[in-house]
């Protein structure tokens, strides 16, 4: 670098000290010698390394983003279709015939709730993508369920085709974010939700943003605590605003009609909405 | 700091900055195991339950 640089004197690679104080050549000097760090060492070396320390830091918050943002997002996706691969049923089938789809009305099978981080159900939402398919699982503990497993299951609200409120906890951000999308869903789309026996397909009844602690939206009839369900609902709850935890979108819904699994399977998964 | 360990590391330049590069992608990839992990339940945009 030094050597194209043209001053008459510098040719030769030794010179540094002498291309410091030679102020009047306009040359690219080679790295500067510091001279406050000669002249007041401690005290400039001191700043120095707190100034380092700093930038380090920033890097490390830089990455810090990198990893939340995007890679918890690529272990979530992996590791979510890994669990419903591992389901053993929850490989989407062939398409059935519609015409002989048994959209059934009557009391559907209602399953005992499982252990905790047992994933018993996946979620499937036709608005989202037609291959939209998230494992559900007992629990809404971050570090077990929701973080590792993607959607879970408020413990103690009912399971799915049941009277009551088969509430759901999602990530919106990050992990996965099983319920990127929730804002997109409109009154009437249906959400479906599959098990080893059967599929319920509910439909979004409303949405609602709500504060966080608002925990009615997850009792059997929501916004009324102590009221006895008659309706089989569905309620997805997730952050709001998005990377925000100061509310929460709800989305509620009922149950359309529901359907053995092995049969024909919903014509709304198939992407006729 | 980084002057004193580029003066500490041995070899000629491109052997020292290849062991930096080497460092740096193991300071990374402890953070994206452990460290990071650890401190997210701290952060305060990933509650998403209600009644928290």
């Amino acid at each position: 670098m030094t050597q194209d640089s043209g001053g008459p004197q510098q040719s030769t690679e030794r010179s540094r000290a002498s291309a410091s104080t030679a102020k009047t050549t306009r040359t690219r000097s080679p790295a500067p010698v510091r001279p406050e760090r000669v002249t007041n060492r401690g005290h400039v070396a001191w700043q120095g390394v707190i100034g380092e320390l700093l930038i380090t830091a920033g890097v490390l918050l830089f990455a810090f983003l990198a990893w939340q943002l995007w890679w918890t997002d690529v272990q979530g996706n992996h590791a979510q279709a890994a669990i419903v691969k591992d389901l053993g049923w929850g490989t989407v089938p062939l398409p059935g015939d519609a015409t002989t789809l048994q959209r059934r009305h009557d009391d559907p099978p209602v399953a005992d709730p499982p252990a905790h981080a047992t994933t018993f159900a996946t979620l499937l939402v036709p608005r989202w993508s037609s291959d939209y398919q998230r494992p559900i699982s007992e629990g809404v503990d971050r570090a077990t369920v929701l973080n590792p497993r993607g959607i879970g299951h408020y413990p103690g609200t009912v399971m799915p085709g049941g009277v009551g409120n088969f509430s759901v906890a999602g990530h919106r951000t990050t992990y996965g974010e099983p319920f990127n999308l929730i804002a997109d869903l409109v009154v009437g789309d249906p959400l479906v939700v599959r098990t080893q026996k059967a599929w319920y397909v509910y439909r979004v009844t409303s949405t609602e943003i709500v504060p966080s602690s608002d925990i009615g939206v997850v009792a059997a009839v929501p916004g009324q605590a102590d009221a006895a369900p008659t309706e089989r609902m569905i309620t997805l709850t997730t952050c709001h605003p998005m990377y925000s935890a100061k509310e929460r979108y709800i989305v509620h819904g009922v149950l359309d009609y529901w359907t053995p699994a092995g049969g024909p399977i919903p014509t709304e998964v198939l992407g006729g909405a | 700091m980084y002057g004193w360990l580029w003066r500490s590391l041995p070899g000629p330049a491109w052997v020292r900055a290849v062991l930096l590069l080497v460092a740096a992608v193991v300071v990374l990839a402890a953070c994206f195991t452990w460290v990071f992990p650890a401190i997210t339940p701290f952060m305060p945009f990933n509650n998403q339950t209600v009644g928290e």
